[in-house]
C-alpha cells in the first residue's frame, strides 16, 4: 500500500484551472483602466507635480561668482575672491538670506566693508559657471566674461538666485510668523464652526425627525437652500448686515464682522445643509423598541436622550463633524470676503499665487493644507466603515408622539434657523436692487449691468451654465460608468481595490490645491496636454475630478442594490455586458444618475476654489465674477451675481424634480406591483 | 498728428517692400482693460493695416507670471500695456529687446527707460491718491487730511484702509513711494504709525476707494482714476493729493527678445509713442506720455501731475522682494482685527 501512496504523491500536478477571460471581461477591464488613467492624469500626476514644486527653491550660489578689487588708481593686484570667501570673511549673509524666491536679489557692496560709492576704486566681477546671473541695475549679465564697473555702479550690482532643490521653502514658511500663524487660525476657526454647525444642525434634524411640529417639508427645503449659493454669498450678506454701514451693526456691540466672527457665522450658514443632511439620515433610522424599553424602565427623557438617541446617531454626528471641518478649513471664498486681516491657509495660497506669483510658497501652503483635510477625511472613512446597520428586520420604526409644548419649542427653534437662512439670502437680493447703499436707497437694476464691472460680465454667467451642464453630462457618464465597471466586473480584485482608492482621493483634496496642481501640471509647455490650459475643457475636467467622490459613492450605492444575477443572466443569454448596461442598469438606476447630475451641476455653478486659478478671460465664471467684483469693491453687483447663481440652481433643482418624476414614471414602473 | 502719420506710413511702405505683402500676426500680451483693446487695435490698424494683433489679456500679476514662466520659450512678440515695474522684472531676466522707437524723444522722459536704447517706453500713468468720504467723515468728526503724515493722526484710527502691497500693485507703489519720500528708515517709521490707523488691508487696489465711496471706511488709499469714477457715480468723495507727493506706476510697452516678427513689433512700438496713441490713452488715463496731449478728465484732482514723485523704478523693482518680506513681517503677522 505504501508503494501506491508514493505513486499518488508523485502524480503530476493537474492543470492550473483559470477562468477564461471573456471578451466582456476584457472590455470591462479596459474601460476601468481608461477611467483609472483619467483619475491618474487629472489627480495623481498633478498632485505629484505640485509636491515636487514645493521642494523647488531658489538659491544664490555665492561660489559661482568671482570678484576683483582695484586700488584707488584703478590697478588690480590680481587677487581673485569668490563670493563664498567674501561672505565667510565678512559674514554679512546667512543661509536664510541666500535661499530666496524666484524674484530674489542680493546686493554685493556689503562684501567690502570699506566700500564707498564715491571712491575711485574699480571692481570686476564675473560668473564662473554657465547659467550664473547677476544684474547691474536692471540689465542682466549671464556670461563668464569679466565685467569692470566703477564704485557708483557697483552698488547697483545684484546677484540673482538659480534653481535648486531642498526643504528651504518649508524652513522659510515656518520661520515667517505671518504665514504659519494661519495654521492655528485655520484650525480653530474650523473647530469652532464645526461645533456650532453640528449642534445647530442636530437640533434642527431632531425637530424634523423626532417631533410632530408643522411645516416640516418647508423647513427641510429652507435648510437646503445654502447649498445652492457660493460660499462667498454669506460673506457679502454679513457685510450688509454687520459692516460699518450695516443694517444691524449695533448687534455686534462694536466688534468687527471682518475676521473670525464673520468667518464662523458665514461658515455655519454654508455648511449647515451638509451637516443637517447627514445627521437627519442618522436620526431617521431608529428602533422604536429601544424607546419603549427606556420608557418601561422609567428612564427620564434626559437619560433616554443620552443613552439611546445620541449613541444611535453617533456615526452621523462624527461624520457630519468631519465633513463640516473639511468644508470650513478648505473654503476660500468666505474668508476672502469677510476675513479682514485674519489669515487662513486657503486664502494664503491665493495671496501667494495671485498676489505675489510665488508659486513655490503656494505649493508649500497647499501641502500643509492637505494634511488636516486628509486626516479629517481618513477618520471619516474609518468611522463610516465601522458603521453597522442598527436597523434589523425586527425593528419598529420610531413614531414621534405629539407634545404641544416641545413641538412648539422646536417650531420656534426651526423658525429662527429658517429666518437666519432666508434672511441672509434676502439681504443679498435687497442689496443687489439698491442703487447706491447707503446713500441712495432707491431701487434700480444698475447692479445687474455686469458688463460694466470687472469680473467677466454676463458672459461669465452663461459660461457658468455651460460649465455646469458640461460637468453634469461628462461627469455623470464617467462616474457612473466607472462605478459600474468597478462594482460589476469579475475577479481582478487588486485592480478594483486600487480603483476604489483612487475614486476616494478627490474628496480629501481641497479645491484650491487641485487648481494649483493643475497649473503646475497642465501649464507646462512640455506637457502634451498643455493645449487645454485656459479652455473650458480644463474647467470641466477639474470640476469632474473635484466632485468625483460623492458622485462615485452615490453611483456605487445605487449599483449595490442591483443583484449581480443580472450579469449572470445576461451572460448566459449571450448578451454583451454593454447592452445590459445601457438597456437595464442605466434605466434602473436613473434616479441616482439624475441625482449625480444635479449634484455636479450645482457644485460646478457654485465652486470658486477649484477654478480660481484656472479660468481665463474667455472662460470667466459667475462664481469667479462674484469674487472679482467683491475684490474690486463692487459689492452690490457681486451680491446680484451671487443671487443669479442661486436662482439658476433653484431652477435646475425644480427641473430636476420634474424630470425625475417623469422619468421615474417611465423607467421605474416595474417597481410597482 | 499729420507728421507722425506721415513718418509711420513712409516707414510702413519701406518695410513692406522688404517683407513682401503678407499680413503679419503679432501676439501681444496686455493688462489693459478688455473694453479698450478693440479700440487700440483698430486705431493701430488705421496706419498699419497689414499687421494683425492677437491679444492675450489678463490682470497685471497673471500676465507678468505668464511671461516669466515662458522665459525660455517666449510666446509673445510685444507687451503693450503692462506695469513698468513688471517690465523691469522682465528686463532683468534679459527678456526685452531694446529699441528706440521713432519719435521717442518727443515723450516726457519720465516715461522712457533710462538705458539707450530704451528697453521699454511708457504710455500712461496711474497715480496714488486718497479717497475721502465727506459725509461719513463729518459723522465721525474728522478733518480732511492734507498730507501722508496727517493720516497718522490718532483721530483717523480705524478710519483708513489701504491695499496690501503683497497682492496689489497699487499697494506696492504706495509703499515704495513712502520709502522714497521719507527715506528707508523714515518710510518704515511712517508705516508703523499709519498701521495703527489702518482698519484692514484689502486685496485689490481699487477696493479701498470703493469702500470709501460706500461709506464703509471713510478714507481709502487708492488711485486717482478710481476715485474720479466713483465720484462720477455720485459718491460723496473728495480726492486728496497728499502734499509730500504721490507714488505712481505706468503702463508701458516693450518688444520681447527673440520675436520672429521684429519688424512688425517695431512698427507697433513706433505707433505706441505717437501723439495719436497718447490721445487714445487719454480717454481712460489723465496722465499720458506725450506732453501737452492730456485733456483733463472729469473729477480728477488738480495738481496731480506736479505731485507725482520722481519714481525710481529700478529701486522699486530691485528691492521689491525685500520690501514685501519686511512689510509682511511687520504688518501682516498682526492679524487680529482692531
Amino acid at each position: 500500500m505504501s508503494v501506491s501512496s508514493t505513486e499518488l504523491s508523485q502524480l503530476p500536478a493537474g492543470p492550473n484551472v483559470k477562468g477564461k477571460l471573456s471578451r466582456d471581461d476584457l472590455v470591462m477591464r479596459g474601460g476601468m483602466a481608461v477611467i483609472a488613467l483619467y483619475l491618474i492624469v487629472t489627480l495623481a500626476l498633478p498632485l505629484y507635480t505640485m509636491l515636487s514644486k514645493s521642494f523647488s527653491t531658489y538659491q544664490v550660489q555665492l561660489s559661482q561668482y568671482e570678484f576683483q578689487v582695484s586700488d584707488e588708481d584703478g590697478i588690480y593686484d590680481g587677487t581673485i575672491f569668490t563670493g563664498t570667501e567674501l561672505n565667510n570673511t565678512t559674514g554679512v549673509y546667512d543661509h536664510t538670506d541666500l535661499s530666496t524666491g524666484a524674484d530674489g536679489r542680493l546686493p554685493v557692496s556689503k562684501f567690502f566693508p570699506d566700500f564707498s560709492f564715491r571712491s575711485s576704486v574699480m571692481y570686476q566681477l564675473r560668473n564662473t559657471a554657465e547659467g550664473g546671473r547677476f544684474l547691474v541695475g536692471s540689465t542682466l549679465h549671464d556670461s563668464t566674461e569679466w565685467l569692470e564697473v566703477d564704485s557708483n555702479t557697483f552698488r547697483r550690482v545684484q546677484l540673482r538666485p538659480v534653481k535648486a532643490r531642498g526643504i528651504d521653502n518649508f524652513v522659510n514658511y515656518f520661520s515667517t510668523p505671518a504665514l504659519f500663524n494661519s495654521i492655528k487660525n485655520s484650525l480653530w476657526i474650523s473647530l469652532l464652526s464645526t461645533v456650532v454647525t453640528v449642534s445647530l444642525a442636530f437640533w434642527f434634524a431632531y425637530a424634523l425627525n423626532r417631533s410632530c411640529m408643522r411645516f416640516k417639508g418647508l423647513f427641510r427645503l429652507v435648510a437646503m437652500a445654502p447649498i445652492l449659493v457660493p460660499s462667498l454669498l454669506p460673506g457679502i450678506a454679513l457685510v450688509y448686515l454687520f459692516g460699518n454701514q450695516g443694517m444691524l451693526k449695533e448687534l455686534l456691540f462694536g466688534a468687527s464682522i471682518y475676521g473670525p466672527i464673520g468667518i464662523v457665522i458665514g461658515s455655519v450658514f454654508f455648511t449647515f445643509p451638509h451637516a443637517f443632511l447627514i445627521i437627519s439620515t442618522a436620526l431617521a433610522i431608529s428602533d422604536g423598541r429601544l424607546y419603549e424599553a427606556a420608557t418601561s424602565l422609567r428612564a427620564s427623557p434626559w437619560r433616554t436622550f443620552w443613552t439611546v438617541t445620541i449613541p444611535g446617531a453617533r456615526y452621523g454626528l462624527i461624520s457630519a463633524a468631519f465633513v463640516v471641518f473639511n468644508l470650513v478649513i478648505t473654503d476660500f471664498g468666505l474668508p476672502k470676503v469677510i476675513g479682514g486681516q485674519f489669515n487662513v491657509l486657503a486664502v494664503d495660497i491665493y495671496k501667494q499665487v495671485i498676489g505675489q506669483q510665488n508659486f513655490e510658497m503656494g505649493a508649500v501652503v497647499s501641502v500643509i493644507l492637505i494634511i488636516p483635510a486628509f486626516f479629517a477625511f481618513g477618520i471619516d472613512r474609518m468611522v463610516q466603515s465601522k458603521q453597522v446597520s442598527s436597523l434589523t428586520a425586527r425593528s419598529v420604526p420610531f413614531e414621534p408622539k405629539p407634545n404641544s409644548k416641545t413641538d412648539s419649542l422646536f417650531f420656534v427653534y426651526c423658525s429662527i434657523i429658517g429666518l437666519f437662512i432666508i434672511g441672509m439670502l434676502a439681504v443679498c437680493q435687497f442689496a443687489a436692487l439698491i442703487k447706491f447703499w447707503p446713500y441712495d436707497l432707491s431701487l434700480s437694476l444698475n447692479n445687474y449691468q455686469f458688463d460694466k464691472m470687472d469680473g467677466g460680465g454676463w458672459g461669465s454667467y452663461f459660461n457658468s451654465i455651460k460649465l455646469g451642464l458640461l460637468t453634469a453630462v461628462v461627469g455623470t457618464s464617467i462616474v457612473f460608468f466607472g462605478a459600474y465597471l468597478v462594482e460589476k466586473s469579475n475577479g481582478f480584485l487588486v485592480g478594483r481595490a486600487a480603483f476604489q482608492m483612487l475614486a476616494m482621493l478627490p474628496m480629501a483634496i481641497p479645491g484650491m490645491v487641485l487648481g494649483l496642481a493643475y497649473i503646475f501640471f497642465f501649464n507646462n509647455p512640455s506637457n502634451p496636454m498643455s493645449g487645454i490650459y485656459g479652455t473650458m475643457a480644463i474647467l470641466v475636467i477639474c470640476s469632474v475630478t473635484h466632485f468625483y467622490t460623492v458622485s462615485h459613492l452615490t453611483a456605487v450605492t445605487a449599483l449595490k442594490q442591483m443583484d449581480r444575477e443580472f450579469e449572470s443572466v445576461s451572460a448566459s443569454l449571450k448578451q454583451p455586458t454593454m447592452k445590459l448596461f445601457s438597456r437595464v442598469t442605466v434605466p434602473v438606476c436613473m434616479p441616482s444618475v439624475l441625482d449625480i447630475s444635479i449634484y455636479l451641476f450645482v457644485n460646478a455653478m457654485t465652486t470658486v476654489s477649484a477654478v480660481v486659478f484656472l479660468y481665463s478671460p474667455k472662460t470667466s465664471l459667475a462664481s469667479i465674477a462674484v469674487l472679482n467684483m467683491d475684490d474690486a469693491g463692487d459689492i452690490a453687483p457681486a451680491a446680484a451675481m451671487g443671487m443669479m447663481i442661486f436662482y439658476t440652481n433653484a431652477a435646475a433643482r425644480i427641473i430636476h424634480l420634474i424630470a425625475s418624476k417623469g422619468l421615474l414614471a417611465k423607467t421605474q414602473a416595474w417597481r410597482k406591483r | 498728428m499729420y507728421k507722425t502719420r506721415g513718418i509711420t506710413s513712409v516707414l510702413a511702405g519701406a518695410l513692406m517692400a522688404t517683407s513682401a505683402m503678407a499680413e503679419t500676426e503679432l501676439t501681444v500680451y496686455t493688462a489693459v482693460e478688455a473694453e479698450d483693446l478693440a479700440r487700440y487695435a483698430a486705431t493701430f490698424n488705421e496706419s498699419n493695416p497689414d499687421i494683425k494683433i492677437n491679444w492675450v489679456r489678463d490682470s497685471t500679476g497673471i500676465i507678468t507670471a505668464k511671461l516669466l514662466a515662458e522665459r525660455d520659450n517666449p510666446q509673445a512678440d510685444v507687451v503693450w500695456g503692462l506695469a513698468a515695474t513688471s517690465l523691469l522684472l522682465l528686463k532683468s531676466e534679459g527678456m526685452l529687446e531694446a529699441y528706440a522707437p521713432e519719435g521717442v524723444g518727443e515723450l516726457d522722459q519720465k516715461f522712457v527707460d533710462k538705458d539707450t536704447p530704451p528697453a521699454w517706453v511708457g504710455m500712461d500713468a496711474w497715480v496714488a491718491s486718497v479717497c475721502y468720504n465727506t459725509v461719513e467723515a463729518e459723522k465721525a468728526g474728522l478733518t480732511p487730511p492734507k498730507s501722508w503724515q496727517d493720516l497718522t493722526d490718532p483721530q483717523y484710527a480705524g478710519h483708513v484702509i489701504m491695499p496690501n502691497p503683497n497682492s496689489s500693485g497699487t499697494g506696492f507703489l504706495d509703499v515704495s513711494s513712502w520709502l522714497q519720500i521719507f527715506g528707508e528708515e523714515g518710510g518704515w517709521a511712517y508705516m508703523d504709525a499709519l498701521h495703527g490707523n489702518i482698519a484692514r488691508y484689502t486685496h485689490s487696489g481699487s477696493k479701498p476707494c470703493k469702500l470709501a465711496a460706500a461709506g464703509e471706511i471713510p478714507i481709502g488709499i487708492s488711485f486717482a482714476f478710481r476715485g474720479a469714477k466713483s465720484k462720477a457715480a455720485g459718491a460723496p468723495l473728495e480726492i486728496i493729493v497728499p502734499t509730500e507727493g504721490v507714488g505712481w506706476d505706468m503702463e508701458a510697452t516693450a518688444i520681447v527678445a527673440g520675436t520672429a516678427n521684429l519688424e512688425a513689433a517695431q512698427k507697433l512700438v513706433d505707433f505706441t509713442v505717437t501723439k495719436g496713441a497718447s490721445e487714445m490713452y487719454n480717454t481712460g488715463y489723465a496722465v499720458v506720455a506725450y506732453p501737452g496731449v492730456a485733456k483733463p478728465v472729469e473729477h480728477f484732482p488738480e495738481g496731480l501731475l506736479e505731485a507725482m514723485i520722481d519714481n525710481d523704478f529700478e529701486f522699486a523693482a530691485n528691492n521689491r522682494a525685500a520690501i514685501l518680506k519686511e512689510w509682511q513681517s511687520r504688518y501682516d503677522g498682526k492679524s487680529d482685527p482692531k
